[in-house]
């Protein structure tokens, strides 16, 4: 609908008799709008937007730039540098791509990831994320609560751990020529862990499928732990009686164990958990325990070593 | 031989601006938003790169000569080794008040306590002595036999810092094994003219 301009719609007189001004700011302001274009495309390009809801625990905290969440990637399947997977994985096949459910549970099986996305309505959780390396972001994920997919996949009375593990696959994931790390990468929680409602499979981010280098189709969110517990590309689910072996503390026992929980007051062997840098901030702020989340997991924990917990 | 002087301040002046490069592109990246997420972290591994492959190609024109009888190469070694000790120093500064602000209780406990930072700030403190005593004047107020055999400490910094860099990776070694494996060359070949020499002295006196 389309209609006549009025004295309303006027460029008001004060603001027209400073219009050569604009001219004036010439080169600088075109920059700035046409970065500001860019990364709206960036944000805009591929895949449509998914349909959620925002969900609970969202901090207010604010967001790390969709730029750095998706160029900034610990993603050794896709190179050791941050700035690999976002140039490597662009190719990736993140779909056509299924998910196998095994072990102790009622019915194993395997579904394509488009039928587990539809078997619950996904939400948006805005969580921190603390690398082990001493920095951290702020994220809006989209997924499901990984309770829900445990619960509707019925656990034998002998489950007690969950067991993940990602793809194994050099021709897709070119970092896995290397023997950098044991592939394909495992992860893994206990059972109490996996079902509590912060623990999220994720989907999403910034309100779009996630992108290739952040773990696409299927990556854990597990905020109270470091991040590299968030396993990526995950295509196994396998529930278990026994601690399953986990890709960084079999590299290295005594710097990365199984629980893997925030905790500023273990230090890394060779550097300080007591501070972290967030992403796009010039000073470190003070690391929390369990990453500020304590009041919602520090009761799972309740009667263990806190320092076998990092 | 007045082609020749000409000729060495060239490739002087062509090696100064290849040794001044990777600190005037680490520049524009930093003024142009070019360092990615984390740019402190880029700065520092950045700069700690560029300061094995000075520290590294400064102990290169001895075996040069040693194996290619190559002299020339020694006439800038000095130069390469002020670069080098120029880069560490932007390392260590921007550790020091960037990364952690002049937080001296963090860094003395970093020093302390986790062994890539120590024998990393040792291998700098190695530097400063050879960068102090690197004008003419130190030599000859040392005398040259002493001068250099302070200047060894090159050996034992450059090992320093090699190591610093095998214990900070995380999982992927493949650059930090490239720097101790030319490393190891440099050193190597430096044994073979003594004990060349010692054989040679050996002949001479059982003969």
């Amino acid at each position: 609908m389309r209609s006549r301009p009025d004295r309303a719609d006027a460029t008001p007189l004060p603001l027209y008799l400073r219009r050569r001004e604009f001219l004036a700011l010439g080169p600088g302001v075109t920059v700035a709008a046409t970065a500001l274009l860019r990364s709206r495309l960036a944000l805009a390009k591929g895949e449509p937007p998914l349909s959620f809801k925002k969900g609970p625990y969202a901090t207010d905290e604010g967001q790390t730039s969709y730029e750095d969440v998706t160029h900034y990637n610990n993603y050794y399947e896709f190179g050791t540098d941050k700035r690999d997977p976002a140039a490597n994985a662009a190719a990736f096949p993140a779909r056509p791509w299924t998910v196998s459910f095994e072990g102790e549970i009622a019915r194993p099986q395997t579904v394509s990831i488009d039928e587990l996305m539809s078997w619950f309505p996904l939400e948006e959780r805005t969580y921190r994320m603390r690398c082990v390396e001493a920095w951290s972001m702020v994220i809006p994920w989209v997924g499901f609560p990984l309770g829900d997919l445990i619960r509707r996949l019925e656990p034998t009375p002998r489950a007690r751990y969950v067991a993940f593990s990602s793809l194994h696959d050099p021709s897709k994931m070119p970092g896995q020529k290397r023997a950098v790390l044991e592939w394909p990468y495992a992860e893994g929680l206990r059972l109490d862990e996996a079902l509590h409602p912060l623990a999220l499979l994720a989907v999403g981010l910034y309100g779009r499928p996630l992108p290739n280098q952040n773990g696409a189709p299927l990556r854990l969110v597990v905020p109270w732990k470091y991040g590299f517990k968030g396993i990526k590309a995950i295509a196994r689910i396998r529930l278990v009686e026994k601690e399953p072996p986990t890709t960084w503390s079999r590299m290295a026992p005594n710097e990365y164990g199984f629980y893997a929980n925030v905790n500023p007051e273990v230090d890394h062997p060779r550097w300080s958990q007591a501070k972290e840098r967030r992403i796009g901030e010039f000073f470190k702020r003070k690391t929390l325990p369990f990453n500020g989340y304590a009041d919602q997991v520090a009761h799972l924990y309740r009667g263990m070593d806190p320092r076998k917990l990092y | 031989m007045r082609l020749d002087r000409l000729r060495r301040r060239l490739t002087r002046a062509i090696l100064f601006a290849a040794c001044a490069l990777p600190a005037t592109l680490l520049g524009i990246d930093a003024l142009s938003g070019g360092l990615g997420a984390n740019p402190i972290e880029a700065v520092m591994n950045r700069l700690g790169f560029w300061t094995l492959v000075l520290l590294l190609s400064s102990l290169a024109p001895t075996p040069l000569r040693i194996l290619l009888g190559w002299t020339e190469p020694l006439r800038f070694r000095r130069m390469i080794g002020l670069f080098a000790f120029f880069y560490a120093s932007l390392h260590f500064a921007t550790y020091v008040g960037v990364d952690q602000f002049f937080d001296l209780g963090a860094i003395g406990a970093d020093v302390a306590k986790r062994r890539f930072i120590t024998v990393g700030f040792l291998a700098f403190v190695l530097l400063v002595p050879l960068a102090v005593t690197s004008t003419d004047r130190w030599v000859r107020r040392l005398g040259f036999v002493r001068w250099k055999r302070l200047h060894r400490l090159a050996y034992l910094a450059a090992a320093g810092g090699v190591v610093h860099f095998v214990w900070r990776v995380k999982a992927d070694l493949a650059q930090p094994v490239v720097f101790a494996v030319v490393l190891g060359i440099l050193l190597l070949v430096r044994l073979f003219p003594a004990s060349a020499r010692l054989a040679a002295r050996r002949g001479v006196a059982e003969g």
